[in-house]
């Protein structure tokens, strides 16, 4: 993949974001930051690269911490989104 | 397996991109199955029917992102026939495993113990998080370039990888400073007023201008003091952009933050060349943008304004000289609890001083009763009725107030001239009139609620004295149907949910 292709993922995934957002009902907005927040950990995945590569003592532990701090926000995130979602209720009829 | 011999064809002009290449098939199609799922979770918001469906399909895709990960990066390479770890090997795993323990069970812990009315500085205090692990990675990158791939023929780190690294860090850094600020301010644990430096907009122009510099002096030379120096200057910058902002602006702040924590995500996803954090970054992206500037609407500010800072300083000084004695009735609660019995239709309007009450279980019990006795029950709610986009929804939805009888702001406004009475408890500017009449007001038009054209108002509020977050007073106080319902929010509904049983 060039920095082209990389690009073009980008830019067509912003209008994906752009649309798809736009059709969150307000009423969710809260669980929308927090989800996003959680998704957007997925940065751990540059933070496991960088804890197993060889070759770096200091660049090992940068990646160990960016894993915790990434971990925290991953079930944090997902877990409070949870629990938030299980509280909308519908009208008992 | 990344490691290996350098490259043995000439670079690519923009990239270096052999890692990639190595990376099987099976690897990248896994990540773009992550970036769908993502898609998928947002999409799924879009009705609380299918949202925790999507939050479900969001927990796939990182488990999906991370076990490819660990597969990929490991130390015990997967297409190795019966690997033999070595003994440090499993020492790397093992940190890792703990790493994400460690952080996971935090994060469970914390998600369990908030209080609904916290979600604000907990979503803050989660993008400090973000913030600082983009910083984190990206400093990994540049300390270990070769386990990133982006190492350039001769060496070096490819000057493509130095930009998207040093925005990336910059990102991060503001992220994470700002998030602080914010999570400060919205813990009250500063003061929310804005913090006002002397010529702040020179400084933060300037320390803008010198971060871009130095990221673009990183291209030409990849020495410790430019990532260091910029690393630096981009911390900084979050704290000034956000310490003269007030806090009734804070609902744009924490979407903006929002939004930066993706774009810092996606920096980092074009270093690594990896779809899934690319494709997350520009949700998360896209969405905070979005909702920063739902906000903003909300508030008629424009988002610029938002950003120069300084709104509730101005407001505090407007409110001394409106002072008035204007004639205002005042009410009871048995007279309150015998005009909704007698209603067919209540639209009730809550505010943020409705949950700093708690008075939002008993207002569903007040609701519940009503509804028993065959009055239409409504709760309209403004965008910035909460602390954050959509927080006083969740407020309502805790105290089971179902969310079909829940209603924004536009679907709801007509509905006002039809309603017998307008119930506002814990809201002041959202239903300010002289956001549509008075140009001089500091909160001239912002989208308000139309309760006057109710046939009753009622307005609990704690005195005749408080007024709202802008700073400015109320013309709905001095209507002729208006019934002020003087005390805490709290204590006045449960009397009238008392008088409502005789």
């Amino acid at each position: 993949m060039d920095f082209i292709s990389i690009l073009s993922i980008f830019v067509l995934a912003c209008f994906v974001g752009y649309y798809v957002v736009w059709s969150v009902t307000p009423a969710l907005h809260t669980p929308l930051m927090a989800v996003t927040n959680a998704i957007s950990s997925v940065i751990i995945v540059g933070a496991l690269v960088a804890a197993a590569a060889k070759g770096s003592f200091e660049a090992t532990w940068l990646g160990l911490i960016g894993v915790v701090l990434a971990s925290v926000n991953i079930f944090g995130g997902f877990a409070v989104t949870a629990r938030m979602l299980a509280m909308y209720k519908k009208k008992e009829r | 397996m990344i490691l290996g011999a350098p490259p043995l064809n000439p670079p690519a002009p923009l990239a270096v991109v052999e890692h990639v290449a190595a990376l099987p098939a099976w690897v990248l199609l896994a990540y773009l199955a992550s970036g769908v799922l993502f898609i998928l979770a947002l999409r799924g918001l879009s009705s609380p029917a299918t949202s925790q469906r999507g939050n479900r399909q969001g927990m796939a895709g990182m488990g999906i992102a991370v076990v490819t990960t660990l597969l990929t990066q490991a130390p015990i390479p997967p297409g190795a026939l019966l690997p033999e770890p070595t003994s440090q090997d499993l020492r790397v795993l093992f940190q890792i495993l703990a790493a994400i323990a460690l952080g996971g069970t935090i994060g469970i812990v914390t998600a369990r113990r908030i209080a609904m009315t916290a979600m604000p500085q907990l979503v803050a205090a989660f993008h400090s998080l973000v913030g600082l692990a983009a910083v984190l990675v990206g400093w990994a990158a540049y300390l270990n370039p070769e386990a990133f791939g982006i190492l350039a023929a001769d060496g070096t780190i490819d000057p493509v990888s130095r930009v998207e690294m040093g925005l990336g860090i910059a990102i991060g850094a503001i992220t994470f400073s700002g998030s602080v600020i914010a999570f400060l301010k919205l813990a009250g644990k500063m003061s929310g007023a804005p913090i006002m430096l002397p010529g702040r907009h020179v400084i933060n122009l300037g320390t803008l201008a010198a971060i871009l510099g130095l990221t673009a002096w990183f291209t030409q030379d990849e020495a410790l003091w430019v990532i260091a120096t910029l690393t630096a200057l981009a911390f900084l910058i979050g704290f000034l952009l956000i310490i003269p902002i007030g806090g009734a602006d804070m609902p744009v702040v924490v979407s903006m933050l929002n939004s930066y924590s993706g774009w810092a995500a996606a920096a980092m996803g074009f270093t690594l060349h990896n779809t899934a954090m690319i494709i997350t970054g520009a949700l998360v992206g896209s969405s905070g943008a979005i909702l920063s500037y739902i906000m903003c609407r909300a508030m008629n500010r424009s988002f610029i304004s938002v950003i120069a800072g300084g709104f509730g300083a101005e407001a505090g000084a407007i409110a001394d000289g409106t002072k008035t004695d204007r004639p205002w009735k005042r009410g009871s609660a048995e007279d309150a609890a015998f005009l909704l019995e007698q209603a067919e239709s209540v639209i009730i309007v809550p505010g943020y001083g409705m949950a700093v009450a708690q008075a939002q279980h008993v207002l569903r019990e007040m609701g519940d009763q009503l509804k028993k006795q065959g009055v239409s029950v409504k709760y309209a709610i403004h965008p910035v009725a909460g602390r954050m986009p959509g927080h006083m929804n969740v407020l309502l939805a805790e105290a089971n107030v179902p969310y079909d009888e829940v209603f924004e702001l536009e679907d709801i406004n007509s509905e006002f001239s039809q309603a017998d009475i307008a119930f506002i408890i814990g809201a002041n500017d959202v239903v300010n009139p002289a956001a549509k009449t008075d140009k001089s007001s500091p909160i001239y038009g912002m989208p308000v609620f139309d309760v006057g054209n109710a046939k009753t108002v009622m307005f609990i509020k704690r005195s005749m004295g408080g007024v709202g977050y802008a700073g400015v007073d109320n013309d709905v106080f001095y209507m002729d149907q208006t019934m002020m319902l003087l005390g805490d929010a709290k204590k006045m509904v449960e009397e009238i949910v008392k008088s409502l049983g005789h």
